[in-house]
């Protein structure tokens, strides 16, 4: 394996040399540095009018965008060889970490995820979401594309063993997303489309024995999303008052801080999982698609950094990385307008707090580091 | 510089088709997010764009709040209408944490107001983690008109905080029924993972014990809601529309409470418990344990010194001897065992056997089986075997029968499995046979066991539950009922549905006769001249029954040697069941006094005054 690598890593001659400006020195990379700061701008607008205009709330998440940014540099720092190389290390600390959880985390509503380490807590899930697709892209980088099945079944392993743990949290919402996010280096490293097919149409079909071992409240959320006026006052109270807060901003929106739903209290979480309606609301379909715009912006840069990159490993695994957030304002978005049940995801870089903020701004901090140490090579 | 030979050139080929491979993915990738956006987007333009006038005026009309109106839960009666549990209003402080900027300072400012303890903060702590930030969560039950009036007086410094009127639930005589009624507590998680979370929103209490939780679907009923109006600051303005929530229904139970009060004063202080039940409709007319407890604490929240007290208390008030509490049988086993004889011609109803006070068994045997009596009851046939409660005859007809035909007999009535009342927590009793000596103990079955099981000693455990519902199945000659404890359920609108007891099994023997034998021979038990029970002869109905007094096992390692309790603690159990009148029986009864000694001296007086008051009570 390792000395297949070796030659594979060799520089690409076509690629033309990048600008080697001060951003590149630093590992920085303008494009998407300039996408995130644009979008932690919108999150600190939004939220000022979410928080009913609480300066303490500004800067907490001011800090904590902050921070995120620090983490996001520091490991753009380090070059994507060395990711490489921790990946198996990285990838069995989260293994070890989640039964570790199991046997011996902390409850918090209904569900085991934290571990207590004294000064804070840790979630051993957010680890994963990093280590998985980086084990998956480090195990299929040591073969040629596309993998055969037997290197298939076993990256299929590597990413099935620590979503099983997770979904025994429960936590279902991000063992999807972990499962997404290995299940996306299988796609890129360009496993046979009859394959996908056919593992989604198994998906489809297992669909009543997923129903029966779904926990209950996983049942009533699936049921509030294909009815959501059966429990007015439950689930499916976020769902209409996100609705009626969307669709009342129309095509401009109510205006900056002259949103009512969020001001009167009708829409519940409306700073954390629910602000996108606040944006609804207050920017109507103009502000939405401006931050649409910014979102699929930082996705683009992040393929062109996935496809621009000079080894198979680098690339599954930022293609990967940048596929997973795109998930993840998919599915807020969705399930904010009723497209999805409602799932428990934050909007990435907007909502209020989330210990996935961290995690987000690593990842791309991982993009940067592969934009930013490739080889300057002519042929 | 290496020439390039094979293998680089290889590498090299391989390397261009794994870049194109992943590119042709990571553009068919961007190519399905733009797709997926645009759906987005679609999505959007519906509802800003298509819907935009709909939802404009939905947001309009967003001062209108759905609040939960819980419904009223069923109230509980005796046979004769006499209110078990009901519903008494009361004031409660409630806080919307959603609405409050700094919890702890409104709950050091509350406290100044209101008696507010440690564990309401805790158990309000407990509900602030898990219920959502715009739910309403109480954090004092039951406040006095003072505390009502002190706190409306100080409403404007408080937003977020209420007081709501509601409904508690009460229990009227207490204790009395506390082992039948059970009681209602505050939802618990676990509560919560087995109802319908929607149908309890507003709902704080659900049952926890007795009929309050078996019967749960019945007494709740179902939630309504109310839309209000509501100004900006969040008051009520005015009602605008309301489905009205569906009451519970009432549920008239089969006991009758004076008979039940009959009881516990018979059983006069003493640990016990004694059930009776109608014979023919199955109709349970006592369940009583002693001692017991007030329910009402557990309503609004028991404090953790006073639930500890109940638990460790030596006497056990929670729990209900009569329906979990298990007892060797002792002789009141015999009729049955007696009729087994009969049933399956291993005696007939002249044939006797002489005892001598001492039964040396045919099998090897390290000891021989001792008679109560100690010289023995001289030639003894069945009716003079179950009148004086020979052992000998039952160890010899026990050992003609063996332990698996025994068994399957008993089985028959009940034995060794629950009866089926509608309580919770029912214990199970063990009829032992080989069978179950092997799974449960994993060892064969010696014949001394089927010796002591014809004395109903041994592995052989009984709840006064399943005596009672035996004694029922003999009185009524075969007719083995399901014990019933409601006998009307009663909507809301007035209607009532008649419940009735489902038959087990009725039990044919071959010569019907053989019933009647018994059956005359306990009544001799209570009218004959050398009877265990005849002190409590009456001469107005012939009562039929069967003392018992069954050993109890030597102390647990851990318990204190205290000489008062131990001696009490060693003293055998003293049982009793019992039937009348014996031609037409109309109740059942069967009692344990633990540790009370002599079945016929403790036991049987106390079944005497509960038969004697129910007789009495139908005007015979």
């Amino acid at each position: 394996m390792q000395s297949g690598y070796s030659s594979r890593s060799a520089p690409r001659g076509d690629t033309a040399p990048p600008a080697r400006g001060l951003a590149v020195r630093l590992h920085l990379d303008l494009p998407l540095l300039v996408g995130l700061l644009f979008l932690s701008g919108i999150s600190l607008v939004v939220l000022y009018s979410a928080g009913e205009q609480s300066p303490d709330l500004i800067i907490r998440q001011a800090t904590r965008l902050g921070i995120g940014f620090a983490v996001a540099f520091a490991i753009a720092q380090i070059p994507p060889r060395s990711f490489q190389y921790w990946a198996p290390w990285l990838y069995a600390l989260g293994l070890a970490l989640l039964i570790a959880v199991l046997l011996l985390g902390e409850v918090g509503k209904g569900a085991q995820r934290w571990l207590n380490f004294g000064l804070f807590r840790f979630q051993p899930s957010e680890l994963m979401k990093i280590a998985v697709p980086m084990m998956a892209a480090q195990y299929l980088a040591g073969f040629h594309l596309p993998p055969r099945p037997r290197a298939i079944a076993v990256a299929s392993l590597i990413i099935l063993a620590p979503v099983l743990l997770i979904v025994k949290q429960p936590d279902l919402g991000t063992a999807l997303l972990i499962a997404g996010a290995g299940g996306f280096v299988l796609l890129l490293s360009g496993i046979p489309k009859r394959l996908i097919f056919s593992v989604l149409a198994l998906l489809a079909l297992a669909m009543p024995a997923i129903w029966y071992l779904m926990h209950d409240y996983q049942r009533r959320r699936v049921l509030t999303f294909l009815n959501p006026e059966a429990d007015p006052l439950g689930a499916g109270y976020h769902i209409i008052q996100s609705k009626i807060a969307i669709g009342s901003g129309g095509w401009f929106g109510k205006g900056w801080l002259n949103g009512t739903q969020a001001y009167l209290d009708f829409l519940p979480e409306s700073s954390t999982d629910f602000i996108f309606a606040v944006l609804g609301e207050e920017f109507g379909l103009t502000g939405i698609l401006v931050l649409l715009a910014g979102y699929l912006f930082v996705v683009s840069r992040g393929m062109i950094i996935a496809i621009r990159a000079q080894d198979c490993f680098s690339r599954l695994l930022a293609g990967s990385l940048t596929l997973t957030f795109f998930i993840y304002f998919f599915v807020n978005i969705g399930m904010v307008t009723g497209l999805l049940p409602v799932v428990g995801l934050p909007l990435p870089l907007i909502s209020y707090g989330g210990s996935s903020l961290v995690t987000m701004m690593a990842a791309f901090g991982i993009l940067m580091s592969i934009q930013t140490h490739r080889k300057l090579v002519a042929s | 510089m290496k020439r390039p030979n094979g293998a680089d050139r290889n590498a090299a080929i391989h390397d261009y088709r794994d870049t194109r491979i992943f590119t042709v993915r990571a553009i068919s990738g961007l190519i399905i997010v733009f797709l997926l956006t645009l759906i987005l987007v679609a999505r959007l333009i519906y509802l800003q764009v298509l819907s935009h006038e709909h939802y404009s005026t939905l947001s309009q009309k967003n001062r209108v709040t759905i609040y939960p109106v819980p419904p009223i839960r069923g109230l509980i009666y005796d046979r004769n209408g006499v209110v078990l549990a009901e519903n008494i209003p009361t004031f409660h402080l409630e806080l919307v944490p959603e609405r409050i900027h700094d919890m702890e300072a409104t709950i050091q400012q509350l406290r100044r107001l209101i008696a507010i303890d440690e564990e309401d903060v805790t158990r309000f702590r407990h509900d602030l983690e898990r219920k959502r930030s715009f739910d309403s969560i109480p954090l004092r039950f039951r406040l006095n008109d003072e505390e009502v009036a002190r706190f409306a007086v100080n409403r404007h410094r408080f937003p977020g905080v209420e007081i709501k009127a509601g409904l508690t639930r009460h229990y009227p005589l207490g204790p009395l029924m506390a082992h039948v009624v059970g009681y209602v507590g505050r939802i618990s998680e676990a509560d919560l993972k087995r109802i319908d979370a929607a149908n309890y929103r507003g709902t704080t209490h659900i049952g926890k014990t007795g009929i309050e939780r078996s019967y749960e679907s019945f007494l709740h009923g179902k939630v309504g809601y109310q839309q209000v109006e509501t100004d900006v600051l969040g008051r009520q303005l005015r009602i605008l529309d309301q489905t009205p929530p569906l009451s519970g229904q009432n549920l008239h139970l089969t006991i009758d409470a004076h008979l039940q009060q009959v009881a516990v004063d018979a059983l006069g202080g003493e640990n016990g418990a004694l059930v009776a039940m109608d014979p023919k409709s199955g109709e349970i007319l006592a369940l009583v344990s002693t001692p017991s407890f007030d329910p009402n604490p557990f309503v609004s929240g028991i404090s953790a010194t006073e639930y500890q007290a109940l638990r460790a208390s030596l006497d056990r008030p929670l729990f209900n001897r009569a329906i979990r509490g298990q007892y060797p049988p002792g002789s009141t086993i015999k009729p049955f065992i007696g009729l087994a004889g009969l049933e399956l011609g291993k005696i007939d109803k002249d044939s006797t056997i002489f005892c001598r006070g001492i039964y040396f068994p045919e099998f090897r045997s390290q000891r021989p089986y001792r008679d109560w009596k100690r010289h023995g009851h001289g030639h003894t046939d069945l009716e003079k075997s179950i009148v004086e409660s020979c052992d000998v005859y039952y160890y010899e007809l026990a050992y003609r029968l063996g332990i698996d035909r025994i068994s399957s007999f008993l089985a028959r009535f009940g034995f060794g499995a629950p009866t089926g009342i509608r309580l919770p927590g029912e214990g199970r009793g063990i009829l032992p046979s080989r069978e179950w000596k092997r799974r449960n103990r994993r060892q064969p079955w010696y014949p001394g066991e089927t010796l002591i099981t014809g004395i109903g000693q041994g592995y052989m455990l009984a709840t006064p539950l399943q005596l009672a519902v035996a004694t029922a199945t003999l009185a009524t000659e075969g007719v083995h009922l399901q014990p019933l404890l409601v006998r009307t359920l009663e909507s809301p609108d007035g209607s009532r549905t008649a419940q009735h007891a489902k038959v087990i099994n009725r039990i044919s023997i071959i010569d019907p006769y053989n019933w009647s034998t018994v059956k005359h021979a306990m009544t001799q038990v209570v009218h004959g001249p050398h009877g265990t029970a005849r002190r409590i002869a009456q001469v107005e109905y012939r009562i039929a029954g069967k003392t018992g007094t069954s050993q109890v096992f030597g102390l647990k390692k851990d318990e204190e040697y205290d000489a008062e309790k131990l001696a009490k603690k060693l003293r055998d159990h003293a049982l009793f069941i019992a039937f009348a009148p014996e031609e037409k029986p109309r109740i059942a009864v069967a009692v344990i006094v633990e540790n009370g000694g002599s079945g016929g001296a403790v036991a049987a007086p106390v079944a005497g005054k509960v038969i004697d008051a129910f007789m009495r009570s139908k005007g015979e």
